[in-house]
């Protein structure tokens, strides 16, 4: 019930997050110089072919009106066509999404599967060689630049020993040498969190009070402390994905992979307007959606959040 | 209820009779150091302490004085290192504690000694159920099903007085209040019937309506488990409502040990005297409030002599040379003191 509650107040502070994030995309958009009429006709157009443009673009109207039609878009979740393919903006997302979806939430899995156990174990294991391996990963990982360690992942493992194919996409296969180069520097920064996180877990007081109950160490560790160390993995976690999910413009031009990053990429070389404005609010509404998520999963794992 | 094996082992031993079966907790001449960067500090010098089945026994002293380092080394649980026990040893049921392995000692910590902390939000976990808290106890050690072990749960939620247990097993301590808290607390310490419960401080978190309820429940559930009590606490007022038998401790030894009102009226070691002199009195009011002057020394400079000679008005010469020994000056009256007969404070 309490649950029901919190969840239905969150879901007011996301469609709240929606609307301002439209209304800011809307004026940004609007602040930048230069007529988009003027990049669709071209330079040398007539003054009544880019008069026709701006019709066709509703930029001839007051800005109040277009703000309007613009809040009346987003609602029906319609953000008209691209001006260079005049392929309707949504379809283009949603043509790319599935790729993006599968590499961010494959990359996710490699992180957190090499960041959590590694994580915990340099905490319980303290100053133990799991630990400095631990910490120099750590260290290492976030020192790499993603597009580096890329292409090394193509040198080595697709041109050098041709495991992995060297471009294109449709299968599995092709994920996983963007998913490991996204992942580790993501695992690098998990597995920071996740040992500091535990480490402070265990100099708790009610880790005291479990050895005192008599609790084998697995239980006082795992069951105990690691469920209360695991809260604030999950929420960077959660905003790891979301980054992910906006789509990666560098490991998808190492890879050639067909991504939401390289079509919001060549959506702002070719000032394609309505592409961005619905790319932005895209990427944002995914990126409220996952916070909701990690908030309603935080919740039941920690009961006091609910309580505000 | 069924005892685990380990404490049939234990129970084994006492019957060929190392010491008085009565003597439920045994700590003899225990010497407890901590290595640390800036010194030894010696947190506790050779304490003797008992504490027989249905017995309470009031530990008390300033902080720093080695209160909890007592409870935490019986139950086992000092970090060893930087701790060190020099010597001693730690008779539960005859057999001591301090040469068993480390699963045993585990099979005997919650099952036969059990502990309540002083501030239950703290000790409490804040992301597992209360239920989940108190069961998980009654699985591991008395090897309960968990539908039982619930059942069991509610009891002993309903004997510590807790309204609406089927509510309150399946919530998280945070829904509750402190006073509760600690009744939860209490309710986990006796859920395996244990033999010892340790109070370390378990009143002074809360309000004073509260300490006196708490105090009532740890009576009452005294004499339903017929469990000896080691109860801790710098509170002299709150000692003397619930204890049998009082000790006092000062920079890790015993000072003064003896049945609640014998130390209380006739009160034989300087410090247990300024001790009682510093407690608000009614019929004093208006005068100034005595305290005793300077403080406890840290445990890594302990005086040489007997260590509250700097602090005591009756010192003299030898106090500061020889370590007194502790004497016993009536039936169960112990006290180490150089003047004790020779010289006394008036109040």
């Amino acid at each position: 019930m309490k649950l029901l509650v919190f969840a239905s107040r969150r879901l007011g502070r996301l469609l709240l997050t929606i609307f301002l994030i439209s209304t800011i995309v809307f004026f940004v958009i609007r602040i930048i110089p230069g007529d988009p009429a003027l990049v669709v006709a071209g330079m040398d157009a007539t003054e009544e072919a880019i008069e026709a443009i701006r019709i066709k673009l509703g930029t001839d109207q007051p800005l109040a009106a277009q703000y309007f039609q613009w809040l009346w878009k987003v609602v029906r979740f319609d953000f008209g066509e691209s001006l260079i393919s005049g392929q309707g903006v949504m379809d283009l997302v949603f043509q790319r999404f599935p790729l993006t979806l599968s590499l961010a939430v494959l990359g996710i899995l490699i992180s957190i599967v090499i960041a959590i156990p590694l994580g915990v174990i340099s905490a319980v294991k303290r100053w133990s060689a799991w630990d400095y391996a631990g910490m120099a990963f750590s260290q290492i990982g976030m020192a790499i630049p993603s597009f580096w360690l890329g292409i090394m992942l193509l040198l080595i493992l697709a041109v050098k020993i041709p495991i992995f194919p060297l471009f294109g996409s449709g299968s599995i296969v092709h994920l996983i040498l963007p998913a490991i180069s996204l992942g580790i520097a993501r695992a690098a920064i998990i597995l920071r969190l996740t040992r500091a996180s535990m480490i402070e877990e265990l100099s708790k007081e009610y880790v005291i009070t479990a050895r005192a109950k008599g609790l084998t160490e697995r239980m006082v560790k795992y069951k105990h402390a690691l469920k209360n160390a695991l809260l604030p993995v999950i929420t960077i976690t959660g905003i790891q994905l979301g980054y992910m999910l906006g789509g990666a413009i560098i490991t998808e031009q190492v890879f050639s992979l067909p991504g939401l990053g390289r079509l919001f990429l060549t959506g702002i070389y070719q000032r394609d307007f309505p592409l961005i404005q619905g790319g932005v609010v895209f990427v944002a509404i995914i990126f409220s959606l996952i916070n909701f998520t990690v908030d309603i999963l935080y919740s039941v794992l920690n009961p006091r959040i609910r309580i505000e | 209820m069924v005892k685990s094996d380990t404490a049939k082992a234990v129970e084994g031993e006492s019957m060929d009779g190392r010491g008085n079966s009565e003597q439920l907790l045994q700590v003899w001449n225990l010497d407890v150091s901590f290595e640390l960067e800036r010194g030894t500090a010696r947190a506790l010098r050779g304490i003797d302490l008992t504490v027989e089945t249905g017995e309470i026994h009031g530990l008390v002293g300033e902080s720093g004085s080695g209160k909890t380092v007592t409870s935490t080394c019986v139950m086992g649980l000092l970090p060893v290192p930087p701790a060190r026990i020099n010597h001693g040893q730690i008779l539960y049921k005859g057999s001591d504690l301090l040469k068993l392995s480390e699963t045993e000692r585990r099979r005997i910590r919650g099952r036969e000694i059990a502990v309540v902390f002083q501030e239950p939000a703290k000790y409490l976990n804040p992301a597992l159920r209360v239920g989940e808290q108190i069961t998980e106890m009654l699985c591991l050690h008395l090897e309960m099903e968990r539908d039982r072990a619930t059942e069991r749960a509610q009891e002993l939620l309903e004997l510590v007085g807790l309204p609406n247990t089927r509510r309150i097993l399946s919530g998280y301590p945070h829904e509750l209040s402190g006073g509760m808290k600690q009744r939860m607390m209490i309710a986990m310490a006796v859920c395996c019937d244990p033999s010892i419960l340790i109070a370390d401080e378990p009143t002074t978190a809360l309000d004073v309506t509260l300490q006196l309820q708490i105090l009532k429940l740890i009576l009452q559930l005294r004499d339903r488990f017929a469990m000896g009590v080691l109860f801790i606490s710098h509170d002299l007022a709150v000692v003397h409502e619930i204890s049998d038998r009082v000790s006092v401790i000062y920079a890790g030894k015993i000072v003064e040990s003896a049945d609640r009102d014998r130390l209380f009226n006739e009160p034989l070691h300087p410090y247990t005297q300024l001790l009682l002199l510093s407690i608000p009195d009614a019929e004093k009011r208006g005068q100034r409030l005595k305290v005793i002057p300077g403080r406890v020394p840290d445990a890594e400079h302990i005086p040489e002599g007997c260590a509250f000679h700097p602090r005591c008005p009756l010192a003299e010469k030898i106090c500061s040379q020889e370590v007194p020994a502790t004497a016993e000056h009536a039936g169960g009256h112990t006290a180490a003191c150089h003047m004790i007969g020779k010289k006394w404070i008036n109040s």
